[in-house]
């Protein structure tokens, strides 16, 4: 048993454990969760010399404010972030992204906010002290699996850090720059003919906007009504992490990580593997366009995708 | 068996049984689940992160860095998918109790379809559902059909909250709110019973495709003294 952990402070918006995600489990209703963002997870466990699957802490918008507890530890930071420690002896440091820094005993962390993107990634070396549920540490708080009773951490609640391994760790900053594009390439969708000329040519050729409707479950967008010509639902079927429904209001809806897994409005497209991430990242007030890639030019956008994280995940070696 | 394989985005495989929903199109969709899961659960195929059937499709979603399209489409056209007429057939009973503070959508019902609460119950109770499908949220079992008298469309504006354990009906269908959640199904009382639990790691969901449903009628009393 571990005597090191963060008590939270303050917890921040929507703080949780994420992973890689649960899979296997969409049958019984249950989402693949899992870090929005899982190229800044990987980069976050990698940049503190951990496993790439090791559990990180997810928060968004306001982050929590952490006081470390008995022990020393390594730490990093990644996403668009603005952080400050505050040791013991109350001197603050401005915090970096993608640098690991030594923690001591009582030194806090404050997580201020993320700046242009929605979520960030905490993670510590030698990762959390918690258990997976059906092979994954994510939090889901729509079905309440996974650590901490399956919620979201509140003021008080301690989060146990595993015991340490700090000889391995070298000082690392990686130079990380994320395109801000905000073109989102999709794949038609299975219902895509459900929808007027005049809507097909909107969602292709117009702007939408990210509204406040916006959480680890999906994004609903503003700008143009869809029309749907045929039929506003559909017999109820599965869903997948970037589909598109566009319900009776005609405003869609992109599906995050915990999204409902199945749903029964019509699906108009499909994001990218290669663009969840950034999609996941959109902040409310971003306009964004849809851009029509063919299913081989996503498989190749994907494998650029790949090669680029990869290249990232080097650098710190 | 499967009518159309398609896309669904980079990363799965939309296989299209029909468009109708009965037993017969819904049990190929299972029949399907059931032989892709063992065979990802022996491991003797990679790359398969999850399988969502519903009423009429299953949806194969794989890992993009290990296969693709085209060569999870193939190994899905090669299966050989015997009947499976022996699974499914368990039996459950679960408790209602449909006291005015749990059956919220009576009186719209009656102003919808022209038929009170007694008859309502009447029609409800007495048939056998099967379970077509597990989702949308943890646990939660789609089942039908229910008597054509009492079919009718979802709420114009659904609930923000419907409370857990909230039995509701829509067009042809019954479902069970297993959790708290949005909804816009007719409600029309509530069970104690924990239709979700993630402490049973091998079967969380109390009710699978397949399965046959009754419900019966509980007094509030027993409603609240009800023990699990």
């Amino acid at each position: 048993m571990t005597d090191t952990f963060f008590e939270i402070l303050r917890p921040g918006i929507n703080t949780t454990i994420q992973d890689s995600g649960r899979n296997h489990m969409y049958h019984e209703g249950i989402a693949i969760s899992g870090a929005i963002d899982q190229r800044n997870y990987k980069l976050a466990n990698k940049l503190v010399n951990n496993h790439l699957y090791e559990a990180v802490i997810e928060f968004a918008y306001q982050g929590p404010l952490l006081k470390l507890k008995n022990n020393i530890i390594n730490f990093c930071i990644t996403g668009d972030v603005i952080f400050k420690i505050i040791r013991k002896n109350l001197t603050i440091e401005e915090g970096i992204c993608y640098k690991n820094y030594a923690l001591e005993a009582d030194d806090q962390l404050d997580i201020i906010s993320t700046k242009n993107t929605a979520y960030g990634y905490l993670s510590v070396n030698g990762g959390f002290q918690i258990k997976k549920i059906w092979n994954s540490y994510s939090i889901n708080t729509k079905a309440n699996i996974g650590p901490n009773k399956g919620k979201k951490y509140n003021i008080g609640d301690k989060i146990l850090i595993k015991n340490l391994n700090l000889k391995n760790i070298k000082q690392i900053e990686l130079d990380y720059n994320e395109s801000s594009d905000n073109v989102i390439r999709v794949i038609k969708g299975t219902n895509f003919d459900y929808f007027s000329l005049k809507a097909q040519n909107q969602f292709f050729n117009q702007e939408f906007l990210v509204t406040k409707l916006a959480d680890r479950m999906g994004i609903r967008l503003g700008g143009h009504k869809l029309e749907n010509k045929i039929k506003t639902n559909i017999k109820s079927e599965g869903l997948v992490r970037g589909v598109i429904q566009v319900p009776a209001d005609g405003n869609p809806i992109i599906m995050l990580s915990d999204h409902g897994t199945i749903g029964g409005y019509p699906k108009i497209a499909v994001v990218i593997s290669a663009d969840l991430d950034r999609v996941g990242q959109l902040i409310p007030g971003t306009i964004i366009n849809f851009k029509e890639v063919s299913l081989e030019e996503a498989q190749n956008i994907f494998k650029a995708y790949t090669e680029d994280t990869n290249k990232y995940l080097n650098e710190c070696n | 068996m499967i009518k159309n394989i398609s896309n669904l985005g980079d990363a799965a495989v939309y296989c299209d049984f029909g468009l109708e929903v009965n037993e017969t199109i819904n049990s190929n969709v299972i029949d399907y689940f059931d032989h892709l899961s063992k065979l990802v659960n022996e491991e003797k195929i990679k790359g398969i992160t999850n399988l969502t059937p519903s009423y009429n499709k299953l949806i194969v979603s794989f890992d993009l860095n290990i296969i693709d399209y085209s060569e999870c489409k193939s190994l899905i056209e090669s299966l050989i998918i015997k009947r499976n007429n022996k699974r499914n057939n368990k039996k459950i009973k679960i408790p209602v109790c449909c006291a005015d503070e749990f059956g919220l959508d009576f009186e719209r019902l009656d102003s919808k379809l022209n038929i009170n609460k007694d008859e309502i119950i009447k029609l409800f109770f007495s048939k056998e559902y099967f379970c077509y499908m597990t989702g949308f949220i943890a646990g939660m079992p789609f089942l039908g059909d229910i008597n054509k008298k009492i079919r009718c469309d979802r709420l114009e504006t659904p609930r923000v909250k419907v409370p857990k354990g909230s039995v509701g009906i829509t067009e042809q269908f019954a479902n069970i709110y297993s959790f708290e959640s949005p909804g816009g199904w007719n409600i029309i009382g509530n069970t104690p019973l924990k239709i979700f639990d993630d402490l049973n790691l091998a079967e969380p969901s109390l009710v699978k495709p397949g399965n046959k449903i009754s419900f019966y009628e509980i007094s509030q009393e027993e409603y609240l003294n009800w023990n699990d």
